[in-house]
């Protein structure tokens, strides 16, 4: 069955809050819908979904990436030109481990941002409901449901308070 | 942000955004004369470049002077941004809502300056990347990672893409602000819906958004330490200057760059807050919170100065005890020494002792100021007396003096941070404007009797 968009525009997070609650009671579960705002908002405070994630994973890997090519670079770069200086041997660990720290760090916070983007699931190809008052202080309830479920939506959306209500023109 | 009035987001879009979609003449003037000095300094650069570095006052034996002091006065300064960012968002301070993204940009423009003076300062700046990059493969000779300097330029690079990383990732939700208020079709709306990376601003998004800010502070923040530690091992590390050869140089360095740095941050936010009329974000309590702080960075700034100074007595090492005396009994280097310890500590805790003074942005600035120039000649006073100081069975006795073309090229770099600041404003809000508005959103107040007052204790 095909599934389509509505989005409905608050100006007032309680009303926001209240559409989510009448969504619940038109049958939809809070894996429907979504909240936009413009600003972050106490977990929880729409009744949206709790959000999972990974993200703690992403920086030990980087950092582990980090670390090999660290080592990889001051050990192979001082073999490449093994001239002894001041006595001190070729693979001297002390000046290494200030590079390998560096490159250890480095990817550490390479992995985090790219980890980040991905479980925020960006870039966004920009498809589906916005709108631009959203980060003017609105707060938007977007919904995904079955074709013969919007216009209970869209009633459950303009009796909690919306100002505004969006239906996707096509999915 | 218990003082100031209630804003709506609205409000707060029109305010914060005014750098970007407002065209004021005296803005494009002051960038203009910035662009005149900066390109001033890149025609100095140039005839540097041409005639060779005898055109500056480096001699031997000191090799190094004003480029390698605006060096590590640049690397300092870069410290603020990200350690104040980073520290008040991982302590969740209320206060630093509109100070962390003024500190976070001034952290990669005044890095990318910083980058640019060893560059200078080879004279051949295309021969640097012959030992600093590990790409020349066909004649098989490699950076040597045994070389202090070699760990500096991984530090530094290191640090500089984490604070771009760092800045961009706090400025998504500000970007799609900016694309939501551009007109549509229009070509600013296209270019921020790329930049803003299709944010939405879903509670996924945020939560993230949230997580990443204090992540990526725990990140940083060894980062931050270990550049400045790095950095100082560019001295610490060479044995023939005793006066530098210090373990104390470490800490030492990285205290003074928070001192500079956290200053430069009071100057920066003044100036946005003059230029743009953003009183309402920018207001006495946070000078008031960043003067306190201050207090605290100077004073161990200055425990470590005395123990650095007290340890190089106390070694009795000849040398060492040498350059002391150069610096306190010698004109012009002792007016010079009391001149840096007066307004790197002195002068400006003094003020700030003063409540009065904290919550006056004028007289943070005339501090603030006070604390940068003392801390730009501490970076001075340890690089050039150490080497001008005459060696053991040295017939040379040359001192330093700084020729117009390395003034020329210094006062660029002011110029260069200063312009940079202001046309990066052109393009982002340098207060973030969405995490002024979850002050805004997280602000309570109680009803007590008929008053309404903040739900939480002021201490003062």
């Amino acid at each position: 069955m095909a599934k389509r968009g509505v989005l409905g525009l608050y100006q007032d997070a309680n009303y926001a809050a209240e559409a989510g609650d009448a969504l619940q009671e038109v049958g939809l579960t809070n894996e429907d819908y979504d909240f936009l705002t413009g600003a972050p908002y106490p977990e929880g405070a729409f009744g949206e979904r709790e959000t999972t994630h990974h993200l703690y994973v992403f920086p030990f890997i980087g950092a582990l990436c980090g670390l090999t090519a660290g080592i990889l670079l001051t050990s192979m770069t001082q073999m490449a030109y093994p001239l002894v200086t001041g006595g001190k041997p070729i693979l001297s660990l002390p000046p290494m481990a200030i590079v390998t720290y560096e490159g250890t760090m480095l990817g550490a916070i390479l992995f985090t941002v790219l980890g980040i983007l991905f479980e925020s699931r960006l870039p966004s190809t920009g498809s589906g409901l916005y709108d631009d008052r959203i980060t003017d202080g609105y707060i938007g309830v977007l919904v995904n449901c079955e074709e013969e479920m919007v216009g209970k939506v869209e009633q459950a959306l303009t009796q909690a308070g919306a100002v505004d209500v969006k239906r996707e023109e096509t999915k | 942000m218990q003082e100031g009035r209630s804003l709506t987001d609205r409000e707060i879009n029109r305010g914060l955004l005014n750098s970007l979609l407002e065209n004021r003449l005296r803005y494009w003037g002051l960038v203009l004369v910035l662009a005149i000095i900066v390109l001033g300094a890149m025609g100095a650069a140039g005839y540097m470049f041409n005639r060779g570095i005898g055109v500056t006052g480096l001699n031997r034996p000191v090799m190094w002077g004003f480029f390698i002091t605006n060096f590590v006065f640049w690397i300092g300064i870069s410290h603020a941004g990200v350690m104040l960012s980073a520290i008040l968002r991982l302590s969740k301070a209320e206060w630093r809502r509109p100070a962390t993204r003024a500190a976070e940009v001034l952290t990669v423009f005044s890095l990318m300056t910083a980058m640019l003076m060893p560059l200078i300062h080879a004279g051949r700046p295309w021969r640097v990347f012959y030992w600093v990059f590990p790409y020349d493969v066909a004649r098989g000779v490699y950076p040597n990672v045994r070389s202090a300097l070699i760990w500096d330029p991984s530090a530094v690079f290191t640090y500089l893409v984490s604070s771009i990383l760092f800045v961009y990732v706090a400025l998504l939700p500000d970007l799609a602000v900016v694309r939501d208020q551009s007109e549509p079709g229009s070509i600013r709306r296209k270019v921020y819906s790329v930049a803003c990376l299709g944010w939405r601003g879903n509670p996924r998004q945020w939560k993230l958004q949230v997580i990443a800010g204090i992540l990526l502070s725990a990140l940083i923040l060894p980062v931050f330490v270990s550049v400045h530690s790095i950095v100082s091992f560019d001295f610490s590390m060479v044995l023939a200057v005793k006066s530098w050869h210090s373990t104390i140089f470490p800490p030492y360095f990285v205290i003074g760059a928070v001192h500079s740095g956290v200053a430069a941050v009071v100057i920066t936010l003044a100036l946005l807050r003059w230029g743009f009329g953003w009183q309402d974000y920018i207001r006495a309590e946070h000078f008031d919170a960043l003067g306190r702080l201050l207090i605290v960075v100077a004073t161990g700034w200055f425990f470590f100065f005395v123990i650095e100074f007290l340890f190089g007595l106390y070694g009795l090492e000849g040398d060492e005890i040498a350059v002391k005396s150069f610096l306190t009994s010698q004109a012009p280097w002792n007016w010079l020494f009391l001149t840096f310890v007066g307004t790197t500590y002195f002068i400006p805790v003094g003020m700030w002792l003063f409540k009065g003074i904290r919550r006056n942005a004028f007289w943070m600035v005339v501090a603030c100021i006070s604390v940068n120039i003392g801390m730009w000649l501490e970076r001075f006073l340890i690089i050039v007396p150490g080497l001008a100081q005459k060696q053991t069975f040295s017939q040379v006795w040359y001192t330093y003096a700084p020729s117009p073309v390395e003034i020329t090229i210094i006062c660029g770099t002011f110029a260069l941070v200063a312009m940079l600041m202001l046309l990066f404003a052109k393009v982002v809000p340098l207060i973030p404007i969405y995490d002024i508005k979850e002050g805004e959103i997280l602000k309570t107040e109680i009803q007590i009797g008929r008053r309404t007052v903040p739900a939480v204790i002021r201490e003062d």
